[in-house]
């Protein structure tokens, strides 16, 4: 053996872990942040246009059909990065050892790292929210000994996860596979337009929930689930299949990583700070707005967990019921994001 | 919803929080932490609930030898055959089969080698099921 040791890459200096609602907004901001370069997780959001909704009844991931209440994973830091100008890296890798390696040089060069990661391969989080969903975000910073220090916003502390468990979560194969996805700035601009990228955000946040085409998504899906949710009753003989259903409709609406009321108040405190920084008094009444619809989608939740507590009786009834607090979203939601259409091309 | 609606009450995250945007006194957005939401809580529950069926359910077969080992560590794992067979790279048709006892009984060591991997099992703990399965069998 020479005396030269090989260096461990130890940790990036100075890293600062940020506690976020959502794991891709969160990283967003912490990989910014970490740079030099201060962005909320909100407006991460906003500008990179994270929210959304689809349902759909044709396609199904654990016995039930597919609901979102956010865009395409991966997107929200793509948006970010062009609409302000930010130069980054991504790469994705089909050999984990290529890809571990990858990782490892990377860290030693004093950058935190974005990794897409598979949620049921990560032992850090709690058994109950370790389902095989392919594009869970975090942030890797360090390594010593075989473990990588990780930064997974959606968690209150930095973690340390073991290499074989990290491979494992970054080259898992599946619908939304990470396909070893790493990604980081490599350049960050001088003078940031952050109006005009807010201003893009919205625009296209509208464009996809008013125009996309097809009932299932956009603003409009949000009555298509409704009425779906009417027939469930009548379409499965057993109420364990509906209660099902709903359940997977609430779980995204309201588990780690949506700040509540699937993304609604996360996208409220973005156009609250897209209206302060636009001085624009529009967008702070279209936030409260918003902010009165996700209590209307809490109340969806609260009426869905009554139902699944109390079964059988009158479950005709009680899914009408829900699907009408459903058809309010539906409707607050249509206004709102008319009103900030209109106030976007205004000018 | 406003700071002071954030829900504190039980749940599954072991003594943690998860980060909620909520208002302040004067409207303003913030993130309060919250200790959890019943109502998160019960649909988790259910989800769970109906996975730890599907584990016990598969458990009993493989016990009365209608299925091979392999379904129980498939299922134990959150994986359907699309799924496993995505992550073997092999025809989803390929997992099915190997599910029935006798065809697995005949599978050669490279397969067996390629499937332990893909479950983050070793070889000798792939063709056994547990006697006793609990509520940690699954995700360990």
């Amino acid at each position: 053996m020479t005396l030269i040791q090989i260096q461990q890459a130890g940790e990036v200096p100075g890293f600062r872990h940020l506690h976020s609602a959502h794991c891709e907004s969160g990283v967003t901001s912490s990989l910014l942040a970490n740079n030099g370069f201060e962005i909320s997780e909100p407006l991460a959001f906003g500008i990179g246009s994270g929210i959304y909704f689809a349902h759909f009844p044709f396609f199904k991931v654990m016995n039930a059909p597919v609901t979102t209440f956010r865009t395409y994973p991966g997107t929200i830091f793509k948006k970010v990065c062009k609409r302000l100008g930010i130069e980054f890296q991504r790469k994705r890798y089909s050999n984990p050892e290529k890809g571990m390696a990858a990782l490892s040089q990377t860290l030693a060069r004093g950058m935190p790292v974005g990794l897409q990661t598979n949620i049921f391969w990560l032992p850090y989080f709690p058994r109950q929210f370790r389902f095989q969903f392919g594009a869970h975000n975090l942030i890797a910073y360090g390594e010593s000994d075989g473990k990588f220090r990780l930064s997974d916003p959606v968690v209150e502390a930095p973690v340390d996860c073991d290499a074989h468990a990290l491979s494992l979560a970054r080259f898992s194969k599946g619908p939304l596979s990470p396909r070893g996805l790493m990604y980081y700035p490599t350049k960050l601009p001088q003078a940031p337009d952050f109006n005009s990228a807010i201003r893009e955000g919205i625009k296209d946040t509208c464009q996809r929930m008013l125009k996309d085409p097809f009932p299932f998504l956009g603003v409009s899906a949000i009555r298509y689930l409704a009425e779906h949710i009417r027939k469930w009753p009548q379409r499965h003989k057993d109420f364990r299949k509906s209660n099902l259903y709903l359940g997977n409709v609430v779980r995204m609406q309201e588990e780690i990583g949506t700040g509540g009321a699937g993304f609604r108040f996360l996208y409220a405190a973005f156009l609250q700070e897209a209206g302060q920084r636009l001085a624009n008094d529009r967008f702070l009444k279209l936030s409260e707005e918003l902010t009165a619809a996700g209590d209307v989608w809490r109340q969806f939740a609260a009426k869905s967990a009554r139902i699944i507590k109390q079964p059988a009786q009158s479950e005709f009834q009680n899914f009408n019921e829900v699907a009408d607090v459903l058809m309010e979203c539906y409707r607050m939601e249509l206004k709102i994001f008319l009103d900030l259409r209109a106030e976007i091309l205004r000018k | 919803m406003k700071e002071t609606d954030v829900p504190q009450e039980d749940s599954f995250y072991q003594g943690g929080h998860r980060a909620c945007y909520a208002t302040d006194e004067k409207g303003h957005y913030k993130i309060v932490p919250s200790r959890g939401w019943e109502v998160e809580k019960i649909f988790t529950a259910q989800a769970i609930d109906e996975v730890d069926r599907e584990i016990f359910e598969t458990h009993q077969k493989v016990l009365a030898g209608e299925l091979s080992p392999l379904a129980f560590h498939m299922t134990a794992r959150l994986m359907t055959p699309t799924l496993l067979a995505q992550n073997m790279e092999i025809w989803t048709w390929r997992v099915r089969r190997h599910l029935r006892p006798a065809v697995f009984r005949k599978l050669s060591m490279r397969m067996l080698d390629r499937y332990a991997r893909c479950l983050d099992l070793s070889v000798e703990a792939l063709k056994e099921v547990p006697h006793d399965i609990d509520s940690n069998t699954a995700g360990g």
